[in-house]
């Protein structure tokens, strides 16, 4: 069958990414044209500053080149201007070219605005949009002098500095009263402004150009402005804003209205037609930045491939200014208005300037000057619409202090990751420097960190260095990486669906086995991947317990197991101690195991009991069966252990009797799934000597009751519990632990942990349901009683021969003449 | 002369499931895909050598439980963008008998 044709007009950063994601997903369903009015291949045209600046090469900036082109079988026509479409013929015209479509995609960009002043067509007067600008600009600066910049937004104060990094005289005009208006409000505006002073760059706002006169060789000599001023000009740039380009689509009648006017699926009013980038109007909004492309090419990609699934829905934007040794960010509505407050801070001689715009408890706005360093914190914060509430007081602070972090391991700075050296480690688990992510960024064009994440395995394990990678990402490829958004993002790539809308449906369909739910929510892939397959396992047993099917195949191998791999394929074993607590006949039976097995490695866990480490799978069995003690579910999403202090029962500080606390609580929540692993730990007085400030769950006992506390961690990041409640009695400890646990496994997202999920979605919220509401306290305990009851050991049911085609090798192989061929095993 | 050995009935494998069987030359993985394709491979990941027989099967492929490497059932290739291959072995069912190669 002949393939079908797709003709790309626009050679750019949005066209170019939609070709991409096009191939991913379907590689073989088009024949593809690209035309290009530059004679180029594709090329990061945000980082045209940094070339001009004198910081880059323009090859350090090329995202494809020609190679690249040929190795996808794409027919690239570079510096063809196409100038009709013919939609009755489906043609694409171009001088001499006439090129048949299926679909056509526009990706014609934007054009600059230029002033329709007098002797704009001067020689040595230009705009600032691609490389050939850029070079014009860098053989002015060698032979030249005076430059003028008319326009002081981001890219007019880039094109600037660049000058005069160059050597050029410069000076930027402005017609508002204070430069980067649509970026900075002018407290901000100030301050940056006097620090380009300090470089050297002139400026002149309020003025408005009236006329370019030339210079008696012809080239533009001067700039005149209304109220009769005037200042020599070598060299003009106009950089006072861009126009969607419009003209092909609108001579061939396609509706536009400031934009190429396209749908949530990006179709133009002929839906053979799409259009991406800046040249595309969606909502009323043409984005000139470069992650709401990146967004659109994506969903492009999506209905070209004719997989039809997902939606553009409008992006959120923030904007960073790539001056060197300037750092500016800006985000949302940083000016406020009725109903919200501004939190700022203004050091003036430190040269910091923060703004941070609430409105009812969400961050809607952000300036930052001088310190940019939780830019991405604070756009994420805003973009997945956080409350914060219980952070407010230390907002304005940052990430590593309102989060109490021990700042990623020490990562927390975002000047870090430009300061160090390529040699140095970045990812401590998989041992992936900084040099080898560059490279990888280089190399592959990546720009986002799932991208990072596959091709240098670099954050994909622990994730501890996830915000040290991303920001050598936002440092190599510039202002074309934004932080993926956490609540909006597909579970995987086997849908388009987050997690909310996974549980959602789960619980509002009613659905009880993997098959109906990938049925029900059109899953990509016929079963799944190893990421969503136990996500949604653990999603439809929680939701619906004793209805839903439970699949051991997806599950990870720890939990169809009942134990944990190792490096070397052998399994542990920790059998439950409650509460910490043992006799002497269990460690006896423990050490005969130990040595009828000849476990090589016995050890003392963090949480109070006994790993056997180095088991064969098949003796797994066998092993359970002798040590005759319940499964502590050390491998699990799960309840793990309750850590215990002596108590009352010995101790003589005591308050409470913490182990037969522990010893409860432990047994009323075994065999608990959970989103991720949890831990509890029982005080008997304050000194704490479980160590309660850094469980899923800690209780510590005083004089007069309990003490709850929720969300510590002591893992990755060490995260101190919340106090949540006190409460008198034991029943009471009980009941409010089980209706915390059992609400962060009706609520939070698989892979989660407690601290995560309370970051999410705010304790406020979570303590009015539980401590403030009686009932629907109660009906929570009551569902997690009702989930758990019935609960089996899991080992005790495999020695009894469940699943024994898990532990259990395949027998000899027999040859065709049936003879059993031992030898070969 | 035919190296084929009948090793196990389909159904002792479970769906979207394996078996190992050991084997001089280093145990085997059987893989029950969710269609029913049968496939083997060399128990050892070509990432660490991983037991690939323990991880998650999902359409034709195995994610192994070390690292998260993806490999294709049929042909023991790792995905994009990683690199390496572990041994394929032919496989065949015949009348819910599965025949491998060795």
């Amino acid at each position: 069958m002949e393939k079908q044709k797709l003709v790309v007009v626009g050679n750019g950063m949005a066209g170019i990414r939609a070709v991409e994601e096009l191939l991913k997903l379907a590689p073989d369903l088009y024949d593809i044209t690209v035309f290009g009015a530059e004679p180029h291949g594709n090329y990061n045209r945000i980082l045209l500053s940094p070339v001009l600046a004198g910081e880059m090469t323009l090859a350090d900036i090329v995202l494809n080149d020609l190679d690249w082109y040929r190795n996808n079988g794409i027919t690239l026509h570079a510096g063809k201007k196409v100038t009709k479409i013919d939609r009755v013929k489906r043609l694409v015209i171009a001088d001499d070219l006439a090129v048949p479509y299926d679909r056509l995609l526009l990706a014609t960009g934007s054009t600059p605005f230029i002033l329709p002043v007098p002797g704009k067509d001067l020689p040595g007067v230009i705009a600032y949009r691609d490389i050939a600008d850029t070079e014009t600009m860098i053989a002015a600066a060698a032979n030249h002098k005076h430059a003028v910049v008319i326009g002081a937004g981001l890219l007019g104060l880039e094109a600037a500095n660049g000058l005069r990094l160059r050597g050029m005289d410069v000076t930027v005009v402005h017609l508002l009263d204070w430069i980067m208006e649509r970026q900075l409000d002018q407290a901000g505006a100030d301050m940056l402004q006097a620090s380009l002073e300090a470089k050297g760059l002139k400026f002149l706002l309020g003025k408005q150009t009236e006329m370019l006169t030339a210079a008696p060789s012809g080239r533009v000599g001067a700039v005149r402005f209304k109220d009769g001023a005037e200042i020599p000009a070598d060299l003009v740039v106009m950089a006072a804003g861009i126009r969607p380009n419009t003209a092909l689509a609108e001579s061939a009648g396609l509706y536009c209205n400031r934009g190429i006017v396209v749908t949530d699926t990006l179709q133009t009013y002929d839906p053979k037609i799409y259009a991406v980038g800046e040249c595309a109007a969606h909502r009323g909004t043409a984005y000139g930045l470069v992650a709401p492309l990146f967004e659109q090419a994506k969903v492009c990609a999506n209905h070209l491939a004719q997989h039809g699934i997902g939606r553009y829905q409008g992006s959120v934007t923030s904007t960073k200014l790539k001056v060197t040794g300037i750092d500016v960010f800006s985000a949302g509505n940083f000016t406020g208005g009725d109903g919200t407050e501004d939190i700022v801070l203004h050091d003036r001689n430190g040269g910091i300037y923060k703004r941070l715009v609430i409105e009812k408890d969400k961050l809607i706005g952000a300036v930052l000057y001088g310190d940019t360093a939780d830019g991405g914190w604070y756009f994420q914060l805003l973009k997945e619409g956080r409350d914060i509430g219980a952070i407010r007081d230390h907002l304005m602070f940052g990430d590593a202090f309102a989060n109490n972090h021990v700042g990623d391991v020490g990562h927390a700075g975002a000047s870090q990751a430009a300061a160090m050296a390529d040699t140095a480690e970045v990812c401590g688990c998989n041992g992936v420097c900084k040099g080898t992510i560059v490279k990888a960024i280089r190399e592959h064009g990546l720009f986002t960190l799932d991208d990072v994440r596959k091709h240098t395995k670099a954050s994909s394990s622990c994730g501890s260095c996830t915000g040290l990678v991303e920001q050598i990402l936002a440092s190599t490829v510039g202002g074309a990486y934004q932080a993926a958004d956490r609540t909006t993002k597909p579970v995987c790539g086997c849908t388009d669906f987050n997690h909310n809308e996974v549980r959602q449906a789960v619980r509002s369909m009613k659905l009880l086995s993997l098959d109906a739910a990938f049925k029900a929510l059109d899953w990509r892939t016929p079963d799944g991947c190893a990421t969503c397959r136990p996500a949604l396992n653990y999603y439809l047993i929680s939701t619906w317990p004793h209805e839903a099917q439970d699949d051991p195949q997806s599950r990870f191998i720890n939990e169809r197991a009942h134990a944990n791999i190792q490096k070397d394929g052998t399994y542990s074993v920790v059998p439950r101690m409650w509460g910490g607590l043992t006799t002497p006949d269990e460690l006896r039976r423990i050490a005969d195991v130990a040595e009828k097995y000849k476990v090589p490695t016995v050890k003392v866990t963090g949480g109070q009991r006994i790993d056997l480490l180095g088991i064969k799978k098949e003796d797994l069995p066998g092993v359970w069966q002798d040590l005759g003690m319940p499964s502590g579910h050390a491998y699990g999403k799960s309840i793990r252990t309750v850590k215990t202090c002596v108590g009352s029962e010995h101790c003589r500080f005591g308050t409470q009797k913490s182990m037969s606390m522990g010893v409860e609580l432990e047994k009323m929540l075994f065999g608990m799934w959970s989103p991720h692993k949890v831990k509890l730990a029982v005080s008997g007085c304050p000194r704490n000597c479980a160590e309660a400030g850094i469980k899923d769950v800690g209780v510590i006992g005083v004089d007069s009751g309990w003490e709850l506390y929720v969300a510590g961690n002591g893992g990755i990041k060490t995260e101190v519990a919340e106090f949540f409640c006190k409460v008198g009695t034991r029943e009471e400890v009980l009941e409010y632990s089980a209706a915390f646990l059992q609400l962060y496994r009706e609520e939070a997202w698989y892979l989660e942990r407690t601290v995560h999920w309370v970051q999410r979605v705010g304790l406020d919220g979570i303590r009015s349901r539980i401590v403030d509401d009686a009932e629907q306290r109660k009906a929570l305990h009551q569902r997690l009683l009702y989930a758990l009851q019935g609960t089996v050991d899991p080992w005790a049911e495999r020695t009894q021969g469940v699943a024994r085609h898990e532990f259990a090798p395949l027998p000899a192989p027999i040859d065709i003449n049936g003879e059993r061929h031992v030898e070969l095993a | 002369m035919s190296n084929w050995h009948k090793v196990c009935r389909l159904d002792e494998i479970p769906l979207r499931g394996s078996r190992v069987l050991p084997h001089e030359a280093g145990s085997i993985a059987v893989f029950r895909a969710a269609d029913d394709h049968v496939f083997a491979l060399r128990d050892a990941c070509p990432h660490k050598g991983g037991p690939l027989s323990q991880g998650i099967v999902h359409g034709h492929r195995v994610t192994c439980p070390m690292h998260g490497w993806n490999v294709e059932l049929d042909s023991g290739e790792a995905c994009a963008p990683d690199h390496g291959c572990a041994r394929r072995y032919a496989t065949r069912v015949e009348g819910g008998e599965v025949w491998l190669e060795l």
